[in-house]
């Protein structure tokens, strides 16, 4: 069973302090930390599972530029078998369906029984490359899987709803499947991993300028500063204490 | 070029869902702008009485009844929005951002060879543009996007984004009835299936001490829970506390798992994405405990400390024993 698994190189930003850039399009990247965007890992991990069951290769594909080489070494090191990087000239004027487009002139041609995806991408949560290259494709796509069972030619997959509701599919090969975090337990590469990834195939596609879709990012900017907490100020024990007063004057000790 | 605002509806087992009223009434203040109507569109087979209800939010509801649509399933549901699509040409299409349109948005709009913009917090309209407010980088930052809306367009708005409102029109009931050329058996809605109950009900609780990722391990849970049972509450958590194992799904506070009204919320190294804050903003008294004074959390919380919560849980644990 072969796999395709698109994964986004991302800024580490939840506990980060972020500045944006002057152009105001884009965060000031300086003390950003990169790494695989969180539900892509899974997606990666649901592979290589598949992997071991059944066989096959597992090929990576990202569109981002030349640092992006690190995240794919990475899952070469966890036991992928090839990657592509894809590097257009215009990559920040690009929407999620050009993105899409880029991946869908790489793929098509190759062999591959399932696309694995995360489901969302932590820095502009649009969640949609997924399940538009599947349309692209002219495949099935399963979108939000938080439970897969997959056989030789077909998979039950579990889709998550709101609410902690989830809803069964049965969906047949070729066929994108997004995935949702905590569907499995990704793994960490090993050492002998690590030293195994630097010798297989990383193929680069720089791409002329892609085709710029339909739609513009205007700005990014910082949220106005809505309703905010009072901050109580102080050491441990004095914050501490006023939580403590507070909960007593509410009746909620 | 029609003005008309289309929303979808949504409905799951024989209920509406909220959303479905929060983007009509996004759908009919647009609507008044534009000088167009609002079109409330719901798929299904057998829902008479669901699309009777909508017509009080909306100057039409176009319901498509077929047999197919008796459960959602995003072929079925794309072939169908097409047809419309093509036919009645709106200005724009508004769904929620839910499972439903995760599955559908994305390549509905490729087919229509339409714009499409995901997961927006609010919209507006200028002229035959559309411009979104989208909330990006785990809630830290506003993204403006916009695209030409002359041909066509799809919105999708994030649940608990906005108000819903009561309807106040008396709109018209059209049923359409619409016949499928495809049968798509290469993927088969099987059956819902319920995510297993826990021991403790986060829902009913009065009381919630609930954990995010800046929890950092896992023994780390002992603390929490001696913080808990001093005050009386219980443990819940973020998403990433059950991706990793940690507590139960049915611990999990959020739009994909529970919603919770207690008098009580406390939120430890949690940053408070809006999945997040869905599931626990209505709480009497929230109370965040986070490093990043930049962390979202603080906007929904009442009183807050910025501080490392190592240092701050057993100072609180401490604290609370004293004041008991």
């Amino acid at each position: 069973m072969d796999s395709i698994v698109c994964i986004k190189r991302v800024p580490e930003t939840a506990e980060a302090t972020l500045k944006i850039d002057s152009s105001n399009l884009k965060l000031d990247e300086e003390n950003l930390v990169f790494s695989i965007n969180e539900a892509d890992n899974y997606a990666l991990e649901q592979a290589l599972l598949l992997q071991e069951e059944f066989g096959g290769d597992v090929t990576i594909v990202s569109v981002g530029p030349e640092k992006t080489d690190e995240i794919i070494r990475m899952a070469l090191a966890k036991g992928a078998t090839s990657g592509i990087r894809i590097t257009p000239s215009n990559l920040e004027e690009l929407d999620p369906a050009s993105i899409a487009k880029l991946i869908a002139d790489e793929v098509k041609d190759l062999d591959y029984d399932l696309i694995f995806t995360g489901c969302i991408a932590s820095d502009d949560g649009f969640s949609q490359v997924g399940v538009t290259l599947a349309e692209m494709l002219g495949i099935n796509h399963i979108s939000m899987a938080v439970e897969m069972e997959a056989e030789e030619e077909t998979a039950k997959i579990n889709r998550e709803l709101e609410g902690g509701l989830m809803e069964k599919f049965e969906v047949k090969y070729p066929a994108v499947i997004t995935i949702q975090t905590g569907i499995n337990e990704p793994r960490y590469a090993s050492i002998l991993g690590i030293k195994r990834a630097g010798s297989k195939e990383l193929k680069v596609v720089e791409a002329s300028e892609a085709k710029a879709e339909k739609v513009k990012l205007e700005k990014i900017y910082f949220p106005p500063p809505g309703k905010m907490a009072e901050i109580f100020e102080g050491g441990p024990a004095e914050t501490s204490g006023k939580v403590a007063e507070v909960l007593k004057t509410k009746g909620l000790l | 070029m029609s003005k008309d605002i289309y929303a979808l509806a949504e409905h799951r087992q024989g209920e509406m869902r909220d959303v479905t009223f929060e983007i009509l009434t996004k759908a009919k203040i647009l609507a008044k702008e534009t000088g167009g109507s609002t079109v409330a569109v719901i798929l299904g087979s057998g829902i008479d009485n669901l699309a009777e209800s909508l017509k009080s939010y909306a100057d039409k509801v176009v319901y498509i009844e077929n047999d197919k649509l008796g459960h959602f399933h995003s072929e079925y549901y794309q072939e169908a929005l097409k047809s419309l699509f093509e036919e009645r040409k709106p200005f724009l299409m508004v769904m929620g951002h839910t499972s439903v349109a995760y599955e559908l948005a994305p390549s509905l709009a490729l087919k229509l060879d339409i714009p499409v913009i995901t997961g927006c917090i609010d919209f507006r309209i200028d002229g035959s543009s559309v411009y979104s407010v989208n909330s990006v980088y785990g809630g830290k930052v506003n993204a403006e996007y916009s695209f030409n809306s002359e041909n066509g367009g799809i919105v999708t708005i994030l649940a608990g984004s906005m108000p819903a409102e009561e309807g106040g029109l008396s709109g018209e009931l059209e049923k359409v009835s619409f016949s499928f050329d495809l049968e798509f058996e290469d993927k088969i809605f099987l059956q819902f299936v319920e995510a297993v109950a826990g021991e403790i009900d986060i829902t009913q609780a009065e009381k919630i001490i609930s954990i995010g990722r800046g929890i950092k391990e896992e023994e780390n849970l002992a603390m929490i829970q001696e913080l808990a049972d001093s005050i009386g509450g219980v443990v819940a958590c973020s998403r990433p506390i059950v991706d990793a194992g940690w507590l139960p799904k049915s611990r999990q506070v959020g739009s994909s798992g529970k919603t919770v009204k207690p008098k009580l919320y406390i939120a430890i190294g949690i940053s408070g994405d809006f999945q997040h804050l869905m599931g626990m903003r209505n709480a009497d008294t929230i109370i965040a405990i986070n490093k990043d004074p930049n962390a979202p959390i603080f906007g929904a919380a009442d009183y807050g400390i910025v501080d490392d919560l190592f240092k701050v849980v057993p100072a609180l644990k401490d604290k609370v024993a004293e004041l008991k």
